[in-house]
């Protein structure tokens, strides 16, 4: 199996977040970038069937300078080598222009398998992994918590709906899989993983190997912004004591859960 | 605009997340002076879709069409999209409807802007995402040409949904070619699945900010104090920390208690859809910042493992 993994640097979630004077991006400086939480879970799905059935995985991303981070965790976790698209004229195109200069860039190397985490913790598009799927003519299958090689040409994915629900679903290769998180347990960089980094290669592509004329962004962003309130909230203050009296009393006489 | 609605049918009826989807429809083309149009897959739902206020009702009827399969519902939208030329196509924003209509942004080249929590009409038709898990909006807008757009659950109240009498008109797809790699099996439900949220008065829930596996039994033991149930975020469940019946959120259960009392809970959407319409929401979290405030009825500032203990001192004194 020739897996493909896509990693996108994201905010860490307990970054606060401020926003530049454009409104358009963040102030970068007080920023801890990470690789987004779902895509971790993909690389490991990725990795354990590897480790199973053998073959190669890749891991992918595109993204500024800092994003070759994510490759190099991702290296150091066990994959093989890694793919980095980065060109500032990338910088602000939506989702589907995006897809157009990934699919051009993996096209060539015909994957068995791209997995993705399903949604990235920043944008939350949500679309990359189907997008990928249309263009590099894949069969697909999103929201996957569960993976299950049948042979050469099949895959089954258990897929999860929404309340409780789930479904098997038998995908023919090569298929675009969009991992949940929670699907397994992502592994630790080893030592020795760290140290076999160096030995492994990363490809650089810029927008000079892309073939695809279609990078023109059809959506823009007009601003950022923190949202409104949309409630009036009453805050409670006081000593850790003082403030379990006060909702102990707004417990018994204003929400009226307690006797 | 001409704004084309798919009307997603759930065992005979109309899914709630795209009936809001409908809304939504109704309010963009009152908004632009333009029409709506509502499709459907499915004949159980359609003289329901009839009764509403929309232009006309579009029937594509295929037995392949029955059972949800991402590459039938794409060719057969394909087709329609070609026949009806629409400017927009409206999605609730469902799991069923993110496993195709990205795919379609792809197969029909135009945008996608997805899970949007709302509109407005500024210069031009402006869509509003929440990014960075609920911390920040983005007002984003099309350039040119037809889009696609979805809509997550509760951007819009179906109560105010308009009533019209529409015809129904038969649509024709020609789904013979499509390929048959995608089989979806039956769907099951875990045999874990016993905890009915929905009908707990008190649901204590833990988020991200309970730290580690030994925490929970804090949050069990104020749940049983105050007789409610211990719910909780993805993160704790994905950790293993409380079985996956007892996640609240898109992915978990919908519940509107009387008390909600959210412990380290930032507020990513995904959770937001399954609790906001709680009848209280007390928010604890250290972060001033954390997003779940903004729905919050009562705020607290502060660091569970100090006020947890000391509030099921006080509830038990009391």
């Amino acid at each position: 199996m020739k897996i493909c993994v896509l990693i996108k640097q994201v905010p860490d979630k307990d970054s606060s977040l401020t926003i530049a004077d454009d409104h358009l991006t963040l102030v970068e400086n007080n920023i801890t970038w990470v690789s987004n939480e779902s895509d971790n879970y993909a690389l490991e799905e990725a990795l354990l069937l590897k480790e199973k059935h053998g073959g190669e995985v890749i891991a992918c991303t595109l993204g500024k300078d800092s994003a070759r981070q994510v490759l190099k965790d991702a290296l150091a976790k066990g994959a093989d080598r890694g793919i980095f698209i980065s060109d500032s004229s990338f910088d602000n195109l939506d989702v589907l222009s995006l897809g157009k200069v990934i699919a051009s860039t993996l096209e060539k190397e015909n994957f068995d398998i791209i997995m993705s985490g399903l949604q990235s913790d920043d944008q939350g598009n949500s679309q990359l992994g189907l997008i990928l799927a249309e263009l590099l003519n894949m069969s697909h299958g999103s929201l996957v918590m569960g993976t299950e090689i049948i042979d050469d040409s099949t895959i089954r994915v258990k897929k999860e709906l929404e309340g409780g629900w789930f479904q098997w679903t038998k995908l023919s290769l090569p298929a675009s899989i969009s991992i949940q998180s929670g699907i397994n347990s992502p592994r630790y960089a080893t030592l020795k993983g760290i140290m076999m980094v160096k030995k492994k290669t990363v490809d650089d592509v810029t927008a000079s190997d892309i073939s695809s004329d279609a990078l023109e962004s059809n959506v823009t962003i007009n601003k950022i912004y923190v949202p409104d309130k949309t409630k009036e909230t009453q805050f409670i203050e006081g000593s850790p004591e003082e403030i379990s009296e006060k909702l102990v009393e707004l417990f018994k006489n204003d929400i009226k859960v307690l006797n | 605009m001409k704004i084309l609605v798919y009307i997603q049918q759930d065992e005979g009826k109309i899914n709630s997340v795209s009936l809001e989807a409908l809304k939504g429809s109704q309010e963009i083309a009152a908004q632009t002076g333009g029409t709506v149009s509502a499709l459907s897959f499915n004949s159980d739902i359609t003289s329901q879709l009839a009764g509403y206020n929309v232009s006309e009702v579009l029937l594509a009827e295929d037995d392949n069409l029955n059972i949800f399969n991402p590459l039938f519902y794409l060719k057969a939208m394909e087709d329609i999209a070609k026949a009806e030329s629409p400017d927009i196509i409206v999605f609730g924003h469902s799991y069923e409807a993110r496993d195709w209509a990205p795919r379609l942004s792809a197969r029909l080249d135009i945008p996608l802007i997805s899970d949007c929590i709302g509109f407005k009409m500024e210069d031009k038709l402006t869509f509003i995402r929440s990014i960075y898990q609920g911390k920040l909006n983005s007002d984003s807008v099309v350039n040119k040409g037809a889009f696609i757009v979805s809509f997550q659950s509760g951007a819009f109240r179906v109560d105010g949904l308009q009533s019209g009498s529409a015809e129904i008109r038969n649509v024709t797809v020609d789904l013979s070619g499509v390929s048959d790699s995608i089989s979806p099996e039956e769907k099951f439900q875990e045999a874990e699945q016993a905890v009915d949220l929905t009908q707990a008065d008190v649901i204590v829930s833990v988020g991200r900010g309970i730290g580690k596996e030994e925490n929970i039994e804090m949050a069990r033991e104020l749940s049983k104090t105050l007789g409610g149930e211990i719910a909780a975020s993805r993160p704790v469940v994905d950790a293993g920390w409380l079985e996956s019946s007892r996640q609240v959120g898109s992915s978990g259960q919908t519940v509107s208690p009387k008390l909600y009392l959210a412990l380290g809970i930032s507020g990513a959407i995904q959770h937001v859809v399954g609790m906001k319409g709680s009848k209280n929401i007390v928010v604890i979290n250290k972060d001033a910042n954390a997003p779940l405030f903004e729905i919050a009825d009562y705020g607290v500032v502060g660091d569970i493992f100090e006020i947890v203990p000391k509030l099921i001192s006080v509830i038990q004194g009391s």
